[in-house]
């Protein structure tokens, strides 16, 4: 959030203008999504389509919010680092139940 | 005795101490959530009584929904207290945060109903797999909003003093209050897909 900085007079003005309007573009684009991810579960997909139609869209929802809402897209590589150990950790916990799967198909 | 880079940010890290300390932490949130997603996957795998099939059918989707919009604008709204903070206009901060917690008591109440309609058609944890992770992510979820709630009234009334004699460490201290919620915003957006939709 280092990206607005206190300024003052037009040009402080102008930027917090801007950051206002990203927020509620980013705020339109979440509503419709949710919208379009409650209309595709109405599609009659099948369910691997719908698993995966529901993740992609919710996904693009996530990287909004922390993008623009939590500032990832313009924050410290300290942060950048945390985040991107903490996704491959929780990459191999969402991966032991496919394991499991596997497991069970050879046994 | 003054505690350091409450303001300033930290040379080696590049921000100020209470950010890393927020950002530590929703990492360990995110294990804590992955943990239960991961058993969520199991039990669907394992699920021989069809219980995931049939279970989002007892859900209220049209609740659900809105309960989804009510959080997306409670992050808005947080994110423009703090906005409004650093344009030094204390008046609006108070009312994007005001806000942000009625929307937070708003999202409480709408799951009060959906968790009643449950509770009164005999459905309960123990009912199948199904709702046992259902109730058991979204009422951990419920206890993040709660939590949430209390630490933005704290901002909202007796810690707001801040900003009379340390406005920059009051902004701070929004933000990261603000990435928490923001944070328990995201839980939902992939909670909503996976418990009322699949």
């Amino acid at each position: 959030m280092d990206n607005l900085k206190i300024r003052r007079g037009n040009d402080a003005a102008a930027a917090v203008k801007k950051h206002v309007r990203t927020y509620i573009t980013v705020f339109a684009a979440l509503a419709v999504l949710t919208v379009v991810t409650v209309a595709a579960s109405y599609l009659g997909l099948s369910s691997g389509e719908a698993f995966f139609l529901a993740l992609t869209i919710a996904s693009i929802k996530g990287t909004l919010v922390a993008g623009f809402f939590m500032h990832l897209f313009t924050e410290k590589t300290a942060i950048i680092a945390i985040l991107g150990i903490t996704v491959f950790l929780f990459m191999i916990v969402l991966f032991f139940p496919f394991l499991a799967a596997v497991d069970q198909a050879l046994s | 005795m003054d505690i350091p880079y409450n303001i300033d940010e930290r040379p080696d890290t590049g921000m100020y101490n209470a950010k890393l300390g927020v950002w530590l932490f929703l990492a360990s949130e995110v294990m804590l959530f992955g943990g239960l997603f991961s058993a969520y996957v199991f039990l669907r795998m394992g699920d021989v009584t069809n219980s995931f099939a049939a279970g989002p059918a007892e859900l209220n989707i049209p609740l659900a929904t809105l309960n989804t919009l009510v959080l997306i604008t409670s992050s808005v709204t947080m994110v423009m207290s703090w906005v409004s903070l650093k344009m030094q206009d204390f008046k609006k901060f108070k009312y994007y945060l005001s806000s942000t917690l009625f929307l937070a008591a708003l999202f409480l109440v709408i799951k009060y109903f959906e968790y009643s309609a449950k509770f009164q058609h005999g459905i309960f944890p123990s009912t199948n797999t199904y709702f046992a992770i259902y109730f058991t992510l979204t009422g951990l979820h419920m206890l993040h909003i709660i939590g949430g709630m209390a630490v933005l009234f704290y901002f909202l009334f007796p810690g707001s003093r801040l900003w009379l004699k340390a406005p920059e460490h009051f902004t701070n201290r929004i933000e990261i209050a603000g990435l928490y919620w923001h944070f328990v915003d995201l839980v939902w957006i992939f909670l909503f897909p996976i418990l009322y939709l699949l």
